[in-house]
């Protein structure tokens, strides 16, 4: 069990987190997910230890952390570039962290030599223990800095953007690989990104960030189907962004209807591009007209042109498209299974 | 093979530029190391070994040694710590200490000798205090100590710093996560990881050590067979019209020189795989 109670951190003037709490339960895979300065790297290393917070306190497993140095707090820490030690062989890494400890501590060469010798099998990466990191791929050098953060059996996992500097395909299969290696060994792991389908895919909880705050804490699903705040909405998925009037409760937008809101005044309706249904022409619904069509691979992305010369953006799947003959210039009804409205200005 | 074609030069273009560095090294390097030699062996190897067996010649040897022997090491620790604070910390007036660090290399060797002459010195500003004491800095050994530790200050500092900013702070980051104290991380992570860098630092500030003329003879006060380290001796043989012996001296400097050279090219072959594994 991790909490984190009203963190705050500044460097300089840019506050980096703003009372940020959370909690993550025994077991879980947890992402802090957000662009680049939103704090989750920071979040992180004030986790490990390595940096300090100016406010707020750090608990692990029930106990203040907040003043613990970082090699006495037991977690394993990834790093985006591994910071594998150079100068040693992949086996000497992984053992590094069990031959540094002191007196009755130290399991006898042999035990250290047989846990080595488990985990490269676990990483599979049996017979590359005499090589040095640089003659490693990037997904070879990934597993020996995970092997080596586990080696010392932390109580918690932390990895920060453990994928970003791999090629597609390598980040794909090292993805599903660590989500299996987390449901065996049962560890507790928070990881770092900015790539929204790898936090989706991975964790069981999502954490969304965004300039030192957070935004949003949920399964990947409810994050995705309710976002709670315009920039989750943006952040996760495309969207369509229309700025929209309310007037009595009721959202317009280009003369389509579009739900309901809480006050009125200016706002913005987000509605995802597969909710977005293309009929065929029917005097009962809004109507639009087709001005671009893209195929990509399985799925059709449609720009129409609804009243009032607002864009929106739909996707279907190709069996609808071929079925409705869309092409540019056809008109067409449009349908809006889901939309959120949000009121105020600039959301 | 296009690619390499295209970015070759023309044999003749080659040719000259190999002779004329050739040329250029035979010139200025090699031949005034032959001439050094030459000279040392003008009367033959028994006058070679008489040159070198006088009691002042071996008095300068030991002098030479013993502040190579203390400028050097307090070189390695101070160069350690300052790269080690300046790569891997930070902290305000960084760039100040940088500067600072930087100092002795941009101030001529004879006024760093005048400082010291200017502080410890009779006339000095510690000069009176001194006297009182019954210590002796200026024209003694360790005035001689003082302005060669003044003068190699940069030399492993300046080897280090560039390397260890480079390497950042990320694996010994990792090492304190792994459980390793501050100093076992850089016994383990950092040392080992500056190593090739150290020993680089290391034969360059001894080198400049045991040749340093400059900084050495202003605070020295030549007195024979007491305060004259090798260099000084050279120049007051040479001025005594005794080329052999000024000459047989420079030779032992000038093969100290190739030796160092040697060893580190040794080191080098010796652990090729190793540098090649680490990239350098």
């Amino acid at each position: 069990m991790i909490e984190v109670e009203h963190i705050s951190k500044r460097f300089g003037s840019f506050a980096a987190l703003d009372q940020v709490s959370l909690k993550v339960a025994q077991g879980k895979l947890v992402a802090l997910l957000g662009p680049s300065g939103s704090g989750k790297t920071t979040l992180l290393r004030i986790l490990a230890g390595l940096e300090q917070p100016d406010e707020g306190r750090v608990r692990l497993g029930g106990v203040d952390a907040t003043g613990l140095g970082t090699r006495d707090r037991k977690v394993g820490f990834v790093f985006q570039h591994y910071a594998l030690f150079r100068h040693m062989t992949v086996a000497e890494n992984i053992a590094f962290g069990l031959k540094v400890r002191k007196g009755a501590d130290r399991p006898p060469v042999a035990a250290i030599n047989q846990k080595v010798h488990s985990l490269l099998e676990l990483v599979q990466l049996e017979g590359l223990a005499g090589r040095y990191p640089s003659q490693l791929s990037g997904g070879q050098r990934q597993r020996v800095a995970l092997a080596r953060a586990l080696a010392v059996e932390p109580r918690l996992l932390l990895l920060d953007e453990p994928f970003g500097a791999l090629d597609a395909q390598v980040r794909k299969d090292l993805r599903r690989w660590l989500r299996h290696l987390h449901d065996e060994m049962g560890l507790t792991g928070v990881f770092v990104t900015h790539d929204q389908e790898e936090a989706l895919e991975v964790a069981d909880e999502v954490v969304v960030m965004n300039k030192g705050r957070i935004e949003q804490i949920g399964t990947p699903a409810e994050i995705y189907d309710s976002p709670a705040t315009p920039f989750v909405y943006r952040f996760l998925g495309s969207v369509n962004a229309l700025p929209c009037r309310v007037a009595g409760g009721q959202a317009q937008v280009g003369g389509l209807h579009i739900g309901e809101g809480r006050a009125d005044g200016p706002g913005t309706a987000f509605i995802r591009p597969h909710d977005v249904e293309v009929l065929e022409l029917s005097p009962d619904l809004p109507q639009a007209r087709v001005s671009q069509v893209v195929v990509l691979g399985p799925v059709v992305r449609a720009e129409l042109e609804l009243a009032g010369g607002i864009t929106v953006e739909a996707e279907l799947s190709r069996e609808a498209k071929d079925r409705l003959g869309l092409r540019r210039g056809l008109e067409v009804s449009v349908f809006l299974r889901k939309a959120r409205v949000f009121v105020g200005e600039n959301v | 093979m296009m690619s390499g074609k295209a970015i070759r030069e023309p044999a003749l273009v080659r040719w000259a530029l190999t002779v004329a560095a050739l040329a250029f090294l035979a010139l200025f390097l090699v031949a005034p190391l032959v001439a050094v030699l030459a000279e040392a062996f003008a009367k033959g190897w028994a006058a070679y070994v008489r040159a070198l067996s006088g009691d002042d010649t071996w008095s300068s040897i030991r002098l030479t040694l013993i502040v190579a022997a203390i400028a050097v090491p307090l070189n390695i620790v101070f160069g350690l710590a300052a790269s080690w604070a300046i790569a891997k910390f930070d902290f305000s007036g960084k760039s100040l200490l940088v500067s600072l660090i930087e100092l002795p290399f941009s101030v001529s060797p004879v006024i760093s000798g005048l400082v010291y002459v200017l502080l410890f010195g009779l006339q000095g500003l510690l000069g009176p205090w001194l006297v009182e004491h019954d210590l002796k800095v200026i024209f003694a050994v360790p005035g001689i100590v003082l302005a060669t530790i003044f003068v190699t200050f940069p030399f492993v500092a300046r080897e280090l710093i560039p390397l260890m900013e480079e390497q950042g702070r990320e694996e010994e980051e990792a090492a304190l996560t792994l459980g390793a104290s501050g100093f076992t991380a850089f016994r383990l992570v950092t040392l080992p990881n500056v190593r090739w860098g150290l020993l680089y630092g290391v034969l360059l500030c001894n080198a400049r050590a045991m040749g340093e003329f400059g900084a050495v003879s202003v605070v020295s006060g030549h007195i024979r067979g007491l305060t004259n380290t090798m260099p000084l001796h050279v120049e007051i043989l040479y001025n005594e019209y005794d080329f052999v012996g000024a000459f047989a001296v420079a030779s032992l400097l000038a093969v100290l020189a190739l030796v160092t050279l040697a060893v580190k090219s040794a080191l080098e072959w010796w652990h090729r795989d190793e540098l090649a594994a680490i990239g350098h």
